[in-house]
């Protein structure tokens, strides 16, 4: 097993600079989710690590060692890929133990680990059948067989849920998260769905053009947002953003926000007049008569449990998440109030989350 | 635009039946859903209704007109696939401008541009037009793709999971969009896919499927508050609700072997009561945190309430509030 150690790593294709100064540490055994929208350099930064790219600069190392211009065959990693390419001709047996044939493994080592392989997966009943026959979630479970049987260093994961449906992708969350504590590898996991990343990472980084903004666990990515892109990206629908123009002074613990004081967060850091954003998550407004933000019932969308109720305001339209017993009319003003310890105040012009004591409780990362 | 129906139809492939004795109507304007797993039958039906297979039994109907028998190009329908195929040397603008150059269609080339134009603004790809479609990130091209249908206006639009190769953010967005724009240009769309928020939030009707069979169409309301059976309880609804032994409650009315409880039918208070359960975790999955109870062995999971605080190893009483009740075979069970 082994850390990953990114340093300050560089992509550019022709003039698409696609990773800029790519940097974080995935410790021994660390679960570790690289999350973003599409074209954000996720992959191509995974890709690197596997070897299967050359960085334009930077450095990786594997348990300390420079591996940067190692061939990917030189690294130890198994890479899982978003389509799982099995050989259809081959029955699950020997599509697991495959990569082990190529290494020139005797016989009866081989056999040994594709069994023990199939037993940690839990597919010992299907490694005489043929792949062909096999659904999603138990083709998947053969390309991680395939994976695993190499006891690599570290595992490298490119979307391997993106092709299954909802539900199979939710068992197989819970599945992977399992795995990963029965074998303690260490794992880099690329996907675009937060679900995924909460749900398995014990940290993750988000990036977006190319730039890691946040490397943390998932509750503070959530709860302690790095940036206005990070508040923005996690969380469905996201934080809501209430732009006003103030002035903080260290240790503030309200901003003034039109006619009203709004408390938050004592300011752990001072700012001179400028553009702020106020966030809030959906979750975290209330609705209340004497709220300090006012506005109309622009719709509903209904969700079972909960509805989330979007809002016209003076500040744009903001969404509540609600219990579906409330009832809400289209047209219906609505005052709106938020919970005070959970609020996040963004520099407009750099997107940078200001210190306030809500950072105070969070992991370091 | 106009009024699409199902009657009757069957399919089989080989030995699989992958549609038996669908009926559906389609009114026009209307935003259907279909909802089910993988391999229920959701596809076929849309590939029947565009001609792209035809049925064993049944007949399609278009405006009263069966057309059944009628080839793809005839029955006025535009499909959007799950993985977008573009044409990768033409421009974005090409690739949206395909279907209305057609020569049998004869549209003058302004009303092409207007009608790209006002699309490509709808769905906020009104900068990418020059771009060749090859320079456009996964969700630029699916944009693209759903854009190439949205500039003709058939009769229907069959989606097949437009939105599913898509990041949660953009799938949020994209959401409100298609649902706004499916409002503006009155569309009727039959909508196939597997995820219940897309289901819940843009269709007027849901159509569970599973195994070939529409188990039960409504409003996503009806379906979540009313399902027919504890099959389709358990398809919406975030976290899927918990189906527990009548025995462990205390109560239930006569042949009740299932109780399903929401997050909703369940009081949860500190401290044990006539039901106990302990706290397993509480998991924060970004947009809900779960509560994870131990009920007498099974696992027992709703939403956790914020303001409630509580933690691992702790004990709470359970009550029931208004639960649904299920027979031995999952069917409802008047309350």
């Amino acid at each position: 097993m082994a850390q990953i150690k990114v340093e300050a790593l560089d992509k550019s294709f022709g003039s698409f600079h696609a990773v800029k100064s790519a940097s974080f540490t995935v410790e021994d055994g660390q679960f570790l989710c690289l999350l973003g929208p599409s074209g954000c350099g996720k992959t191509t930064t995974l890709r690197m690590i596997a070897g299967l790219e050359l960085p334009t600069a930077g450095t990786i190392r594997l348990d300390g060692e420079d591996v940067t211009m190692n061939r990917a065959s030189a690294r130890d990693i198994a890479f899982v890929f978003q389509l799982f390419a099995l050989y259809p001709h081959m029955n699950v047996r020997r599509n697991i133990g495959f990569p082990l044939k190529c290494e020139g493994i005797s016989a009866a080592e081989c056999d040994r680990r594709v069994v023990e392989a199939a037993r940690i997966l839990r597919i010992s009943h299907l490694l005489d059948r043929s792949v062909s026959g096999l659904a999603g979630g138990d083709r998947q479970r053969v390309a991680l067989g395939r994976a695993i049987v190499r006891k690599p260093k570290c595992f490298l994961m490119d979307e391997p849920l993106g092709a299954l449906d909802t539900e199979m992708r939710e068992a197989m969350i819970h599945e992977l998260r399992a795995l990963h504590d029965r074998l303690g590898a260490t794992t880099v996991y690329v996907t675009h769905d937060q679900l995924e990343a909460m749900a398995m990472a014990d940290r993750i980084a988000v990036m977006n053009n190319g730039v890691v903004e946040q490397v943390a666990s998932p509750r503070d990515i959530y709860d302690r947002p790095a940036s206005l892109f990070v508040a923005d990206f996690i969380g469905s629908p996201p934080m809501n953003f209430l732009p006003f123009r103030g002035g903080l002074q260290t240790g503030a613990a309200a901003i003034r926000l039109g006619e009203r004081d709004v408390a938050i967060p004592a300011a752990r850091e001072a700012m001179a007049e400028s553009e702020l954003v106020l966030g809030v998550r959906p979750e975290h407004v209330r609705f209340t008569d004497r709220g300090m933000v006012r506005g109309e019932v622009y719709g509903t969308e209904y969700l079972g449990t909960t509805q989330i109720v979007t809002v016209t305001t003076s500040y744009g339209a903001l969404k509540a998440r609600s219990p579906s017993s409330k009832s809400f009319r289209t047209g219906e003003t609505v005052g709106l109030d938020f919970r005070p310890d959970t609020l996040s105040i963004f520099d407009k012009a750099s997107g940078r989350a200001i210190r306030t004591a809500l950072h105070e409780g969070a992991a370091h990362g | 635009m106009a009024e699409v129906e199902i009657v009757s139809v069957s399919k089989a492939f080989g030995k699989t039946q992958a549609l038996s004795d669908l009926s559906l109507t389609i009114g026009n304007g209307e935003f259907v859903a279909l909802l089910g797993p993988t391999g229920a039958g959701k596809t076929t039906a849309l590939r029947l209704i565009a001609g792209l297979e035809q049925p064993d039994q049944g007949s399609i109907r278009i405006d009263g007109r069966d057309v059944t028998g009628d080839a793809p190009a005839d029955r006025d329908v535009a499909f959007v696939f799950q993985q977008y195929s573009l044409y990768p040397h033409l421009t974005v603008f090409d690739n949206m401008a395909f279907a209305l150059r057609a020569p049998t269609r004869r549209v003058p080339e302004a009303d092409i541009r207007a009608k790209v134009q006002e699309i490509a603004r709808l769905l906020h790809i009104e900068t990418k037009l020059d771009n060749k479609a090859t320079q456009l990130s996964g969700g630029q091209m699916q944009r693209v793709a759903i854009g190439r249908a949205l500039v003709r206006s058939p009769s229907i639009y069959l989606m097949d999971e437009p939105l599913s190769s898509l990041d949660a953010k953009l799938r949020g967005e994209l959401r409100l969009e298609l649902k706004r724009i499916q409002i503006e240009l009155g569309a009727t769309i039959l909508y196939v896919t597997h995820d219940q928020t897309e289901a819940m939030t843009m269709a007027s009707r849901i159509g569970v499927i599973e195994g070939g069979r529409l188990m039960q169409i409504g409003t996503p309301r009806e379906i979540y508050e009313n399902p027919v059976n504890a099959h389709v309880a358990a398809r919406l609804g975030q976290p899927v609700i918990n189906l527990l032994p009548a025995a462990l409650f205390a109560g239930a009315p006569h042949g009740v072997e299932t109780i399903g409880a929401r997050t909703e039918h369940l009081t949860i208070a500190r401290g044990s009561g006539d039901v106990s359960a302990t706290v397993k975790r509480v998991e924060h999955l970004g947009d809900q945190s779960h509560l994870h109870l131990d009920l007498a062995g099974r696992p027992v999971v709703t939403l956790a309430d914020p303001e409630a605080g509580f933690g691992a190893g702790e004990v709470v009483s359970l009550r029931l509030n208004k639960p649904l009740f299920f027979d031995a075979k999952g069917w409802r069970v008047a309350a």
